[in-house]
């Protein structure tokens, strides 16, 4: 039979598959550059939008580094024609107003010490992971950049609307196509090490949020923000022992954690996912009930966290959301309490007095409890209250950002695309302070450089020293001076042992 | 017993395996012996194995780690996991403790330290199958471990000399509570517990779990936690060796002597290579089939012959791989050579006799091995083809029908094909969809399989006539079929017998 192949029957390979699958159009590596020069050029926003990620990879590699990009939306602003002057009228998505931030303002300098942890250049900066959005929402994967000054020039070329970044490469990721065809592909393009990173977002409290819907934010919800970042900061330090943390306010209504410690950045996906795992505790949707159910003893870390969330709860959850003040919601506290006899009392109670207050809803559980309307132990009762307290205070992590060696995250020190108020970083020593809402946006950055009439010394000063981004950009370099310091001696003590510290 | 039925690398290449006997037998005279049941595989194997051995070893490991990942992939729990690996170890991959006093103890730990390192070789190559190896690997050893006898567990472990550092008294007392709260042991004493430090991330699933004391980067791990710093460690050692085996590896010749039975054994990886063999075709019950039967056992065909059958039906006409998938299946199944004749001359309405017998009988003569060479004679045609082999071969062209319809099929072709042919439960669909999006093909087919003999499956379950081996993962279209009639036609004379008599010495090779 081998013998006799008939011509209809020569094998085919995978272009004329008898039975189609969706296959993604994949155009030349040109279409690329096109559309980087268009995106130059203030695009049209009905233009359909095709994510440049999917074009430009075979079909399966990218699946396995996800990109952690939201879904791009788009911006109404980029329609507009751009004004020829910049002023703090001008909107921050101006084509302009980009350009002079990252010609002006963008501490390239210290991000570039930051990824690099030196000052010589080296891979852990030039096999780092850029990912650009441009104006138009194209999104572009696998930018990589061997000097502060490259990144910089491509991005006043460019004007993302903002950047992520992704892990450290074994190789560099522009290469990485070439690399596929070599002989021992799996291994010769894959990535090495990224800072730890947690998310936190306020829609994941928008069930216990009463002040606010949606992107608005004020200050009372905020501290669910700065809830989340005491608990999580502490644990990280405390338990994990790790000391390089930068907090980022993420530019509308969350933060972002970069644990940067050559440890967490070295550790894999599992060692992610059990840190992530540790940290979590709020099991289940909306629909799903009681979502803290704590184990007792509490683990140490949970008995902390209670001790630093309780004093908030009686502020931020009872005054400030009154969370339990309509019938509806006040169901759910009732859901809430284990048992049936204090339930029925609570009840009654509340039905001749459907508006009471959340703090006197609160106080009602244990006045009933005390003149005998329960029938479980207290004991029972004190931990159904902790829970409580848990559910409505303790950190909500949007945790697969976590989990992946090779999730992107937004840089810091870039600039909303929607409030135009720039990604700074938070300092926890302070974070009770943090104002979201005090965030410098763009365009004021850029009106405080005019209006700077102060005298220049003989060194020359630097643009945004002239703002009020100083103080954020003065505490990013301490943190980048403390991280590449501590490791100076590491860097000796493996070159010392024969080790190639730079290996990849 | 040596099992003969098992499909082998090709013959040609086999002689180069010389190089790889000279490789293990460079101590031959250091025959190790094996004090423990339980293995870290930290020293490589010095003695001299047999060809034979070397092949077979390997196989019987991959069987087992394919099984193993096959419960994965459908979400068996550890309990279901544990009892339907019994069987499949015992099988494969026997491993007993000193304590059941066997003969064979030395053997048993040979085959499987030996059947580790030649599988480490050939799945090095590439990070994936790195990452496979390893996870399953662990499994295994997490399952053995669980399992063995406790006082030579104990053994095994106090021999591994892993540095643990050991909590104080002092240290104990101080931290007390915290330790006692983490590991939720309510109403023990610190004092009376062991407890090790480490760093936490030789223990990542019990910081996961929050089920340990965690304090600047060091985790607090109590006596009975052992068991997942043991498996961690395994896990590190073997993750680090073979990191050293891939850098080991990349600087061999790509046209090295070891690659083909590296690159062979490694394909196998993807699917199990399944052997075709004549038991197959030896159904109790089932007598010699006719052409006329053909249409008929279709119904117990796995979807890659009935797409072709079907085809065949609709088009009067199969294209040449489809043709010889079809026929060697057909043979595979027991149509005698006169009857596979008779059945495509029948089925290419079309066709004149001339043009038949001209271009087409030669073909299924030679499939059978009733014409050819030497070689193709002795052999018996060629080997009904096995699902990896269906999983690696060229897709199909236009008009070409061959190969496996779960990777060659757009999804929504496959559902409806499989709507077709009566699987309708929505849940099975949809896994299926995730299957086949996951490149799990094989995993696909099985899960049809079991929905579609759910009931039969239950009921030689309960009864116990058949055991966890004789419906494990199938990975040969021809086993589809056998095992297919076989629960269709129970109690009609063949209950229980699904290994179609004598296997073993009797059995033949169809190669
Ligand atoms: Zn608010």
């Amino acid at each position: 039979m081998p013998h006799s192949v008939t011509p209809e029957s020569t094998p085919t390979d995978d272009s004329s598959r008898t039975v189609s699958q969706v296959d993604t159009v994949k155009p030349d590596p040109e279409t690329q550059d096109v559309a980087m020069e268009d995106a130059l050029t203030p695009p049209e926003t009905d233009k359909p939008k095709v994510k440049l990620e999917d074009i430009f990879d075979d079909e399966d590699s990218d699946e396995e580094f996800p990109s952690s990009a939201p879904i791009a939306t788009s911006q109404d602003a980029f329609s507009q024609p751009p004004p020829i002057q910049i002023t703090s009228q001008s909107s921050f998505s101006d084509s302009n107003v980009m350009r002079a931030f990252y010609q002006r303002l963008f501490p390239f300098r210290p991000l570039f010490q930051w990824l690099n942890h030196s000052a010589t250049p080296s891979n852990d900066f030039a096999h780092r992971e850029f990912a650009f959005t441009l104006p138009n929402d194209a999104y572009l994967r696998y930018q990589a950049f061997p000097t502060a000054d490259l990144l910089r020039k491509r991005c006043i070329e460019m004007l993302p609307s903002r950047f992520e970044i992704g892990p450290v490469y074994s190789a560099n990721p522009q290469d990485r196509k070439s690399l596929k065809n070599t002989l021992k592909k799996a291994n010769a393009f894959r990535p090495l090490m990224k800072e730890l990173v947690f998310d936190i977002d306020m829609t994941d409290y928008d069930d216990i949020r009463t002040c606010c819907t949606g992107a608005s934010i004020c200050l009372k919800c905020w501290s669910f923000i700065t809830m989340a970042i005491k608990t999580i900061d502490i644990a990280l330090r405390e338990d994990f022992g790790f000391r390089h943390i930068l907090w980022v306010y993420s530019g509308r209504r969350g933060a972002h954690a970069w644990v940067c410690d050559k440890r967490a950045r070295q550790m894999d996906d599992q060692k992610r996912r059990s840190v992530a795992s540790y940290l979590e505790l709020l099991k289940g949707g909306d629909q799903s009930g009681k979502k803290v159910n704590a184990r007792r003893p509490l683990h140490p870390h949970l008995e902390r966290s209670l001790a630093i969330l309780k004093e908030h709860f009686q502020t931020s959850i009872l005054a400030e959301q009154d969370p339990w003040v309509t019938e509806e919601k006040a169901a759910h506290l009732l859901n809430l309490i284990p048992d049936p006899t204090l339930r029925s009392a609570l009840q009654k109670k509340w039905d001749s007095a459907p508006s009471r207050p959340s703090a006197n809803k609160w106080s009602d559980i244990d006045a009933l409890a005390k003149s005998g309307a329960l029938s479980k132990t207290p004991k029972e009762l004190l931990e159904a209250k902790q829970d409580i307290i848990l559910e409505y205070t303790y950190p909500r992590l949007d945790a697969e950002v976590s989990k992946k060696l090779n999730h992107l995250l937004k840089s810091p020190f870039v600039v909303h695309p929607g409030t135009g108020r720039v990604c700074v970083p938070i300092d926890t020593r302070n974070v009770e302070e943090f104002d979201p809402l005090g965030v410098p946006t763009v365009t004021q950055l850029l009106q405080e450089i005019d209006d700077w009439r102060g005298e220049e010394g003989e060194k020359k000063m630097q643009d945004w020293e002239k703002t009020s981004l100083k103080p954020y950009v003065d505490y990013f370099r301490r943190f980048v001076a403390a991280l590449v310091e501590e490791e100076k001696p590491t860097l000796k003590r493996e070159r010392e042992k024969g080790v190639d510290a730079m290996e990849f | 017993m040596i099992r003969h039925d098992y499909s082998r690398v090709d013959p040609k290449r086999r002689a180069n395996l010389d190089y790889k006997k000279r490789q293990f037998a460079k101590a031959e005279f250091q025959q190790q012996n094996y004090n423990h049941r339980l293995n870290f595989y930290v020293l490589p194997p010095t003695a001299e194995i047999t060809l034979d051995e070397f092949e077979t070893w390997a196989i019987d490991r991959l069987k087992v780690l394919s099984e193993l990942e096959a419960c994965t992939f459908r979400n068996r729990s550890p309990e279901e996991t544990t009892e339907y690996m019994r069987g499949i170890l015992d099988k494969y991959l026997p491993l007993r403790s000193d304590s059941s006093r066997s003969q064979k103890l030395q053997e048993e730990r040979r085959k499987d330290h030996y059947s580790h390192f030649i599988l480490r070789l050939a799945f090095s190559s590439t990070e994936d199958l790195r990452r496979r190896f390893s996870r399953l690997e662990t499994m295994l050893f997490t399952l053995r471990f669980k399992d063995d006898d406790l006082r030579e567990r104990a053994d095994f472990v106090k021999s591994l000399e892993l540095e643990w550092e050991e909590v104080r008294e002092e240290e104990k007392r101080e931290l007390k509570e915290d330790l006692l709260a983490a590991s939720g042991m309510v109403g023990k004493k610190s004092e009376e517990q062991e407890w090790f430090k480490v760093d936490w991330e030789r223990v990542p699933e019990l910081v996961g779990q929050r089920r340990i004391l965690l304090k600047r980067g060091k985790a607090y791990v109590p006596q009975r936690e052992q068991m997942s710093l043991v498996v961690a460690e395994f896990t590190k050692k073997l993750d680090d060796a073979l990191e050293l085996t891939a850098r080991a590896l990349s600087e061999l010749d790509e046209d090295h002597r070891l690659s083909p039975i590296l690159t062979h054994l490694s394909q196998s990886f993807t699917t199990p290579d399944a052997p075709y063999s004549t038991s197959d075709a030896n159904i109790n019950g089932l007598s010699t089939i006719t052409h006329q039967q053909i249409d008929t056992l279709s119904q117990s065909f796995p979807l890659c012959m009935r797409n072709l059958h079907d085809t065949l039906r609709t088009t009067s006409h199969l294209k040449h791989y489809g043709r010889l998938q079809y026929t060697l299946f057909l043979k595979g199944i027991g149509l005698p050579l006169d009857e596979c004749i008779i059945f495509w001359r029948r089925s290419f309405k079309l066709l004149t006799d001339e043009k038949f017998n001209k271009e087409y009988k030669y073909n299924i003569r030679h499939a059978y091995g009733d014409v050819g060479g030497d070689a193709n004679r002795r052999g018996r045609g060629y080997t009904p083809y096995s699902c990896q082999k269906l999983l690696t071969e060229p897709l199909p062209g236009p008009g070409q029908t061959h190969g496996c319809p779960y990777r060659t099929f757009a999804p929504d072709n496959l559902v409806s094909v499989l709507q077709r042919v009566g699987v309708n439960d929505r849940e099975v669909l949809k896994t299926v969809r995730e299957d086949v999006g996951k490149q799990r093909y094989h995993v696909a087919c099985n899960r049809v399989f079991e929905w579609s003999h759910k009931r039969e499956i239950r009921k030689v379950k309960e009864d116990g006539s058949w055991g966890t081996s004789d419906l494990d993962t199938i990975v040969h279209p021809n086993t589809w079929f056998k095992r297919s009639w076989l629960l269709k036609h129970l109690g009609e004379g063949n209950v229980g017998v699904v290994d179609g008599g004598a296997v073993g010495q009797g059995e033949k090779v169809v190669e």
